[in-house]
């Protein structure tokens, strides 16, 4: 039976979805036909029409070692801070989902980092981990310097990721708990009589039966890594993306050049080139692991 | 092959108790039927007897070792369960073979044996299948399959059958007792199906409201049902029950406005008492009007081999199987003798069976019964 309500006129429909239509047009669409437009062409920097230089403005971001060592940067948070997020999640999940006393309690405080803004969790562990007060500081007196976020490029860029994951492993706790709660006891049960232990049961059943809210969490993270608010607003607030470009993200780089350098043209550039990539490993994500998900 | 001990075990969850002690004692390679109305506690026992299920009190013995306190894997059981709880993301192989695996058998020996106990079972064609690609009554051979291979000294039923059209029931439950013959390791099953119950059980146990009602043969428990419960819920159509009282003067009771004479002893026994009746409806016998106890007719089944007659007596409800030669319509009136030797006296306040001792049954003739004045 044909459920759906049938308007008469044709203006009602149009009337009730235009807020909806305006704010896209507005905060989408607009921005996003003025970020192609800049990254063709280039603002005389006195003034005057904006002078159309064709893909000039790419060999410029392609040229820059800056920009790649962005890219690398990017990589490797949105490789590291995804994997890391999921695998807590999934261990905290687990552990809950067995339902131990206070489990309830524990469920509560997994979630609570999620509902603290990324840029603010930032300037928390930059107390947190600080090398000369924080929790590293008695490593660091006995061994200098194994722990400085603010001279080695490669601890910022642990700093930032810590952060990361610890603010989105509540996200994907949730997602995660709730799967591994539709998952029949019955199915656990019945491997707790064919012997197996708690992590065998872990491995053996219940991840397999996540497959589908590991994949939805493995394209959601990757794509936060690369572009989520969060990751410019830690890197922002926690290490400003230095030591030495060592914890410049792309985004970052984007909102530096446009706002600091003034260059709206190259970051337009680069805006149309991360959206590329965030495009290249959906389509990767969908093409060949999405196929290894048993959905039944 | 192991004997299994039942003593004093309680269950609470929190402040609600599902179980009040009980006390029971299954030999080696019996089959055992546990019966029992929904929430009564039957399914709580057998997850207890698996090691699903904390103890609150009391304990079990498998073989005489104590298993409070062992993890499921080191009870020596094996599970059917409701819903198969078949691993979807394994094949059948993977499936049967999945504990052998966990126990770490060589792959060589495993492959072996999960043929093996696939031909068994008649599944050795299925066995590169997903459980989603099998039909209901394959899926419950994977899940008898799997807890076979792992040759346990004791099978735990959960209602394995429930969710299985009627017919497939009867051939699965004709195969459950084979298996049982053959393999002889101790089962208890848990069902809530009557038939189900005296056709499986050596040793069938009623359960209710948390407590044993009854323990015995299956036949036993249905000519001497121990108490009311039992009486009503063994039998189909379930047995006519009512509440009289025992004459001081004669050895009757009052029912449907006529005099139902009972063993004499036991009236002699019970003079003046407040008692339950109770007689099953394939028991009473159509007698000419003007005898026996009359009753109206509200509406007759035909099960092919007869009819079963709901007729109302005094108010109440009151079946009785009739044979096929007999014609009765909704509306129409009848009389039923109810034979002395064919009734089920329980006591008013407790619910349990009176029995007489020492004296026995008057000889069973319904034609030579005293029939009773009866007011119409």
């Amino acid at each position: 039976m044909d459920k759906r309500a049938v308007f008469k006129s044709w203006w009602l429909p149009i009337l009730f979805a235009l807020p909806q239509i305006a704010l896209i047009l507005l905060f989408f669409y607009w921005p996003a036909v003025a970020v192609m437009r800049w990254a063709f062409t280039l603002e005389p920097p006195f003034g005057g029409a904006a002078e159309f230089v064709g893909w000039a403005n790419f060999q410029d971001v392609f040229a820059d070692p800056f920009y790649w060592n962005s890219v690398g940067v990017s990589l490797i948070f949105a490789f590291c801070g995804t994997a890391s997020t999921i695998v807590v999640g999934l261990v905290l999940a687990l552990a809950v989902d067995r339902q131990l006393p206070g489990s309830g309690l524990f469920r509560f405080l997994y979630i609570l980092p999620y509902a603290i803004a990324g840029p603010a969790a930032g300037m928390a562990f930059r107390f947190i981990l600080s090398p000369e007060r924080g929790l590293m500081a008695s490593v660091n007196a006995v061994f200098p310097d194994f722990w400085n976020p603010a001279k080695y490029g490669s601890h910022a860029l642990v700093l930032v990721i810590v952060i990361f994951a610890w603010k989105w492993a509540g996200y994907t706790f949730i997602f995660l708990l709730a799967g591994l709660q539709s998952v029949p006891r019955a199915l656990t049960e019945a491997a707790a009589m064919d012997g197996a232990g708690p992590i065998r049961r872990a491995v053996d059943i219940q991840i397999p039966m996540l497959a589908p809210t590991l994949f939805f969490l493995l394209v959601i993270m990757m794509t936060e890594g690369f572009v989520g608010a969060d990751t410019f607003g830690i890197v922002h607030h926690t290490t400003g993306g230095g030591p030495n470009h060592g914890t410049e993200v792309m985004v970052f780089r984007i909102v530096d050049e446009a706002f600091k350098g003034l260059n709206y043209s190259g970051a337009s550039a680069q805006s149309i080139v991360l959206i590329g990539l965030i495009m290249v490993f959906t389509f990767i994500q969908f093409r060949f692991i999405e196929k290894r998900v048993h959905y039944k | 092959m192991a004997d299994i001990d039942i003593r004093a075990v309680h269950k609470s969850y929190g402040k609600t108790k599902t179980l009040h002690g009980v006390d029971l004692s299954f030999a080696s390679g019996e089959f055992v039927v546990i019966l029992g109305p929904s929430g009564c506690g039957k399914s709580t026992l057998l997850r207890m007897i698996a090691g699903l299920e904390e103890i609150t009190a009391g304990e079990i013995a498998i073989n005489g070792r104590i298993v409070n306190t062992l993890e499921p894997r080191e009870r020596g059981c094996a599970m059917v369960f409701q819903n198969y709880a078949l691993y979807p993301h394994m094949t059948v192989a993977g499936n049967i073979g999945y504990a052998l695996k966990v126990a770490g058998v060589p792959k060589a020996e495993r492959d072996r044996r999960i043929e093996e106990t696939a031909k068994i079972v008649g599944l050795s064609d299925y066995l590169t299948r997903r459980p989603a690609a099998l039909s209901g009554g394959q899926r419950q051979r994977v899940a008898m399959a799997r807890a076979i291979i792992r040759e346990p000294k004791v099978f735990l039923f959960d209602e394995p059958l429930s969710n299985l059209d009627a017919k497939l029931r009867v051939t699965m439950r004709a195969e459950i007792r084979k298996l049982h013959q053959r393999l002889s390791a101790t089962s208890v099953f848990v069902t809530h199906d009557q038939v189900e119950a005296m056709t499986l059980a050596d040793k069938l146990v009623v359960m209710n409201k948390g407590h044993v009602e009854q323990v015995g043969q299956p036949l036993d428990i249905y000519h001497r049902p121990a108490s009311v419960f039992v009486a009503s819920f063994i039998g189909s159509p379930a047995m006519n029950l009512f509440e009289t009282r025992v004459e001081t003067g004669a050895a009757t009771v009052r029912f449907g406005g006529a005099q139902v004479p009972i063993d004499g002893a036991l009236a002699a026994q019970l003079r003046g008492k407040d008692i339950i009746v109770g007689i099953r409806p394939e028991q009473c016998v159509v007698v000419q009007p003007g005898n026996g106890v009359s009753a109206k007719v509200d509406f007759v089944e035909e099960l092919g081999s007869g009819r079963v007659v709901h007729a109302e007596i005094d108010g109440q409800p009151f079946a009785a199987v009739i044979g096929e030669e007999m014609r009765v319509r909704p509306g129409d009136r009848i009389s039923l003798e109810l034979p002395p030797s064919q009734l089920h006296v329980f006591d008013r306040d407790s619910g349990r069976r009176i029995e007489f001792e020492a004296v026995p049954r008057a000889p069973q003739n319904a034609a030579e019964a005293p029939v009773l004045a009866i007011v119409e």
